[in-house]
Formats: C-alpha cells, sequence, structure tokens
C-alpha cells in the first residue's frame, strides 16, 4: 500500500513536471531590499515585466544579511528554481558554491563575474553610464564642484565615482570632485540619514550637483540636495521622479533588461553561459531624460552628453575602467 | 575652502547629528536616575520614528507626526514599566525584548501597510519639520565669522533641535529643583527611604519611564520626520546604545549630558568630513577610529581613568516593599 502511493505520487511528480513546460524562476536581491527605488527595484521591475507577459509566477527573497544570500540560492535551487537569479556582487562566492553542486541549474549573477558552466554572468560598463551623467553634472554646475556619495566602499562603487568624475572633466577641466563613501558594510546600503549628512556636508564645501551611487542610502542624498536647492543624480533605476526639478537625471543601469532576458531566455530554452558585459552602445547603461527633468537639460547640455555617447560608442572616448587597475587617474 | 567655512559647517553637522543622542540620553537620564535601566532605548526611538512617518504620511501634519510618535514610545516605555516595576521583571531583559520587538514589528507592519519593503512612503516637505530661519540672519550675513556662524549652526535648523536644547536645563530644573525631580533622584538611590517617607515608589518610577518615553518619541520623530523624509527600517542604527554611552560618560548628569552627546556628534560629524583627507604625517586615518571613539571613550571611562562613573545606586534592582 505504502508502495503503491509512493509510486502515485512519483508519478503525480513526474507528470506535473511534464505539464509544466512553464519554468520556475527565482530571484535574489541584495542587501539594500527590494524596494530600494533603485537597484534592486530594477531587478524586481524585470521581473514583474516577465510576469505580466507570460503569466509565468516567480519566487524572490530579500536577505536581510551577507549570510542570508548563499542559504536563499542554494533553497532556491534545491527546490527545483531555474533559473536562479542573483543580483549584487555579495553573492558571487554563493553562487560559485551552489552553481558547482546544482550543475543542471541556471544561474545568473549581476555585477560580478563566476566562471561556470551553468553560470551566466552580467556586468555593466557603469563607468561609461557615469561618465555620461558626470557630464551633466559638469555642465550644470555653478559652483565648478560636483559632489559623489557613495554606498558601501568597494571597488565597483570607485568605478561608478571614476567615470563620473572623468565626464565631469571632460565637460569642465576645472572641476573640483568631492566623494564620500557611506560605510564599508552592508548597511552603507541602508544609511539615508548619513547619507543626507554626507551630501549636506558636500553642499556646505561649495557642491551643487550630487550623484549618489548608494541603493537606499541615494533616498537621503537625492532629499537632502532637494532640501537645500541643488542639484542631484539618481543611480541604477531612473529616480527622476522622486524630487522633480532637483533630481537633474539618473544613471540608468539596466538590471531590469539583465533579469527578463535570464527568464525569458531560460524559458525560450536559450540559455547561454558566460559574461555578459552592457556598456553604452548596448544601452546597458545610459541617461534618463523624461518629463521630470526636461527642463533641466538645456540643449547645450544635451548636445553635449550625446556627443559623448557617440565618442564612447565609437571608440573615441575611452573611458577608464577603475576595476581594472584599481586606479583612477588623476 | 576656507578653515573657518570647514568649521561652521561641521558644526552645524555636529548639531544635526547631536539632537537624536541628547533626547535619548536625556530619556535614560530620567529612567535611569529613578532606578529603572533602559536599555530599550533604541527600540523606542524605532517605533517612535516609525509611529510618526505613518502618522505624518496619513495625516499630513508633522505635528500629529510627532504626537502618535510620542505615543507610541510612552506605551513601550510603560510596557516597560510593568514588566520591571508592577512585575519586577529583570529590567535589563524587558529593555532588550522591547529593543527586538520594536525592530521586527516596524518592519512587518510597514511592509503590510505600505508594500515598500518596510520603508514608509516618502514625505512632502508640508508633512515634515523644515528647517526655520530665524530673524536677523541677512543683516548679520556680512558679518566676518559670527553671520555664517549665526545663519548655519544657530538659525536654519528645524524646531525638534531647539526643544532638545531646551529640554537640557528643563531636564536639570526638574531634577534638582522640584520636589518630583528630588523624590526621583531619591527613589533610584534609596527606595527604602522614599517608601518610609509615605511616597509611592511604583507611582514615581512609573513617571520617570513616562517622561523617558516622551522624550524617545522626539527622538524618533526627529529621525524620520525632521532628519529625513520617511521611516527606513533600522533607522536608529545603535543611536540608543550611543546614547547610553554619552549617559554614563557623563555620570547621569543634565548637562553633562549635551556636552557628552555634543562630543559624540562631533566626532561623527568629524568622521564624515575626515573620509578621505589625509593628514600631515600620518597619512590618511580610517573613519573606523572616528566612529569607534565614543566606545573607546566610554571604555575608558568606565575603567576609572576620567574620575568615577557611579550609576545610581539602586539602578537595576526591582523595589520590593517590606512586610
Amino acid at each position: 500500500m505504502k508502495e503503491s502511493l509512493l509510486t502515485l505520487l512519483a508519478m503525480a511528480a513526474m507528470s506535473a513536471t511534464a505539464l509544466a513546460a512553464d519554468i520556475k524562476p527565482a530571484l535574489v536581491y541584495g542587501t539594500g531590499g527590494k524596494f530600494d527605488k533603485s537597484f534592486n527595484e530594477a531587478a524586481f521591475n524585470g521581473a514583474e515585466k516577465f510576469k505580466a507577459e507570460t503569466g509565468i509566477e516567480y519566487r524572490d527573497f530579500e536577505p536581510t544579511g551577507d549570510t542570508q544570500g548563499e542559504q536563499a540560492i542554494r533553497n532556491f535551487a534545491s527546490r527545483g528554481y531555474n533559473p536562479v537569479v542573483a543580483v549584487s556582487f555579495a553573492w558571487t562566492s554563493a553562487i560559485e558554491k551552489v552553481a558547482a553542486e546544482f550543475p543542471d541549474t541556471q544561474f545568473v549573477l549581476v555585477d560580478s563575474v563566476v566562471d561556470k558552466p551553468n553560470v551566466r554572468s552580467v556586468v555593466y560598463a557603469e563607468h561609461e553610464g557615469s561618465y555620461l551623467v558626470g557630464v551633466l553634472a559638469g555642465l550644470a554646475s555653478k559652483t565648478g564642484k560636483v559632489g559623489f556619495v557613495g554606498g558601501m566602499d568597494i571597488p565597483l562603487i570607485r568605478k561608478f565615482e571614476c567615470g563620473y568624475e572623468q565626464g565631469a572633466r571632460a565637460a569642465n577641466p576645472n572641476i573640483e570632485v568631492l566623494q564620500n563613501m557611506t560605510g564599508t558594510t552592508g548597511a552603507a546600503w541602508n544609511d539615508p540619514v548619513r547619507g543626507g549628512e554626507l551630501t549636506k556636508n558636500q553642499i556646505d564645501q561649495g557642491a551643487d550637483v550630487i550623484y549618489a551611487a548608494a541603493g537606499a542610502t541615494g533616498l537621503g542624498v537625492l532629499q537632502t540636495a532637494a532640501d537645500n536647492g541643488k542639484f542631484s543624480i539618481g543611480v541604477d533605476s531612473n529616480q527622476n521622479y522622486l524630487h522633480p526639478g532637483s533630481v537633474l537625471t539618473s544613471m540608468v543601469k539596466r538590471v531590469d533588461l539583465a533579469v527578463y532576458n535570464a527568464f525569458v531566455d531560460s524559458k525560450g530554452d536559450k540559455f547561454t553561459p558566460g559574461v555578459q558585459a552592457l556598456g553604452v552602445a548596448q544601452d546597458g547603461v545610459g541617461w534618463a531624460l523624461d518629463d521630470y527633468n526636461r527642463s533641466l537639460i538645456t540643449p547645450e547640455m544635451q548636445a553635449a552628453v550625446d556627443k559623448a555617447k557617440a565618442d564612447i560608442i565609437s571608440g573615441a572616448v575611452k573611458v577608464h575602467d577603475y576595476m581594472s587597475d584599481n586606479s583612477c587617474p588623476e | 575652502m576656507e578653515f573657518v567655512d570647514i568649521f561652521i559647517s561641521i558644526l552645524g553637522s555636529t548639531i544635526r547629528l547631536s539632537i537624536p543622542l541628547i533626547f535619548t540620553a536625556l530619556a535614560g537620564l530620567f529612567s535611569e536616575r529613578a532606578g529603572v535601566f533602559d536599555i530599550g532605548l533604541e527600540g523606542k526611538m524605532l517605533a517612535a520614528a516609525f509611529a510618526s512617518a505613518c502618522a505624518a504620511y496619513i495625516t499630513g501634519s508633522a505635528w500629529l507626526g510627532l504626537l502618535s510618535g510620542i505615543g507610541v514610545s510612552v506605551a513601550f516605555a510603560l510596557v516597560h514599566g510593568f514588566a520591571s516595576i508592577t512585575n519586577r521583571g529583570n529590567q535589563i531583559i524587558s529593555g532588550v525584548a522591547i529593543n527586538f520587538i520594536v525592530a521586527g514589528l516596524t518592519i512587518v507592519l510597514g511592509q503590510a501597510w505600505f508594500g515598500q519593503g518596510g520603508r514608509t512612503p516618502q514625505l512632502p516637505n508640508t508633512a515634515r519639520f523644515s528647517p526655520i530661519t530665524l530673524p536677523g540672519v541677512d543683516a548679520l550675513r556680512d558679518v566676518p565669522v559670527l553671520g555664517p556662524l549665526y545663519a548655519n549652526v544657530i538659525s536654519g535648523n528645524n524646531i525638534l533641535t531647539y526643544f532638545a536644547f531646551a529640554a537640557v536645563p528643563i531636564s536639570w530644573w526638574i531634577l534638582y529643583r522640584t520636589r518630583f525631580g528630588l523624590r526621583m533622584r531619591a527613589v533610584g538611590e534609596n527606595p527604602g527611604a522614599v517608601d518610609t517617607a509615605g511616597i509611592s515608589v511604583t507611582w514615581l518610577r512609573y513617571r520617570a519611564v513616562i517622561c523617558a518615553g516622551i522624550l524617545c518619541g522626539l527622538s524618533g520623530t526627529y529621525l524620520a520626520i525632521a532628519q529625513s523624509a520617511a521611516f527606513i527600517k533600522d533607522m536608529s542604527a545603535g543611536k540608543g546604545y550611543i546614547a547610553l554611552a554619552a549617559l554614563i560618560f557623563a555620570k547621569w548628569k543634565p548637562v553633562p549630558v549635551m556636552f557628552a552627546c555634543l562630543l559624540f556628534g562631533f566626532l561623527d560629524a568629524f568622521a564624515n568630513f575626515m573620509q578621505g583627507k589625509s593628514v600631515p604625517l600620518i597619512g590618511e586615518v580610517p573613519v573606523q577610529i572616528f566612529q569607534a571613539l565614543p566606545y573607546i571613550l566610554t571604555c575608558v571611562l568606565l575603567a576609572g581613568f576620567i574620575g568615577v562613573a557611579r550609576p545610581p545606586k539602586a539602578g537595576g534592582v526591582p523595589y520590593v516593599k517590606e512586610r
């Protein structure tokens, strides 16, 4: 009796998988939280878009600490979720371990590279996108000083800063770039109070355009800039709508595309492992222009940033990548 | 940037960062001087931040936000009082429990109500305490040093900042110049004597924790709707503990509490400023050194190097009436 029950169960399970041509996608966010209006929210939007188009449900998980990521990824993989998408450099070693344990599961890692036959690594040329918003900042600044507030002090965020600095300098060779990092732990992505304080500090020192690359901490940066009547630049998602008239533009990083494409490719059996590098040329990064900031962008700024974009695509301008040698040219 | 400008910028930052510490440390002062240790300052502050952000968002009024922040904080203070005064439970455990409950509850409720991962929606400026410009800023603007000092440090803060600095002398006056204050101090040193005089120890201690609740409510409200424009999970970020350290550092006295909080706020502001700047001869100093300084200073004090910090004698001991 027991055996026949088991067989029945097994058959039911088999038929279930047979019927489900649909995939069971899963998504693990970074520690900034799903609704950071920035990086993680972009990933969420990509997954939601997939769900709306295909009707396929997905599961997601918000790790609250650095140790939960690996657990979540392994959990999804062992419960048969496929593909498993992890957004954040913090899950690099987790993906490396879990991908070896589940060779038949497709993994996608955003912002970092893991070399495994079942892992797709999506990396962005943030320095190129930051260069573009740097050009805008350089042109918009009246004081000749622009600021940068980063989240956690890691090479990836330095890469944002370095690109921004190069862009600002291209627009105005005498520009001074002030920079601060919020912290050295994961909590730095979620500390808008300190973000706001660092921003006020830079404003006091004369900065009038401040670029935030700090997840949810950036909300404090944008808020403080708006409170003090200065310009700010959002990051990852389009944040122009948060403070119309104060957010000059946003450096958009299409994390939503990485998630959406991963789900779609997996569904259509077109999943490819390896590194996908998305830059300005692939529209993986860029600057946001919409009704909220159109009045802030003058025709000269528009022309300059379009030219910078064309130059990067054509190769006439080569933006230095901080992570290539861990240094930024002065 | 000129030296004076740097100094004024850091000073302004110091004020902004010290306010929640001052409120919270004064809250601890009331509670602990009455003999009730309060490690739950952090939790009450967080609860008040959440409540004020929710109320300000729904009603659109900063004052109603403040009111509900204080209300919720007092409610938690009463829970602490009920556990540790009426039921004579362990004060530390009750306080820690409050911290844990609040840390979880705010996120769960926030997610259930607003669906933004425990964050409350961004507040419009009308629902926040905005900076107030004091009269005479423009007249004084051209006066060297004094002008910018007045404009950026003394003026241009929100109303809660002035409340905080007013709360210091008021606390001093209550503690040292009123009958209630005298009895409160006595109940923290020798509750038996107070009881013998025919005064209710329980009622006195309850009043003290309610005072603590009100002050924590102010500090939480400052965090959520004056300094920021929304509640963010864990936004108190350990300030309750720093305030406790300041309280010990100031040896449980109101005016030194203010200076200790200003010192700790200054260290924070200085750390923000020093980031990435190099000091002559030494090079770049890691900001963590400045961030750790409040704790280090408190340890040094407790080790007895800077005078002796003597807590209220009856602190942490529930009062049992002899029968």
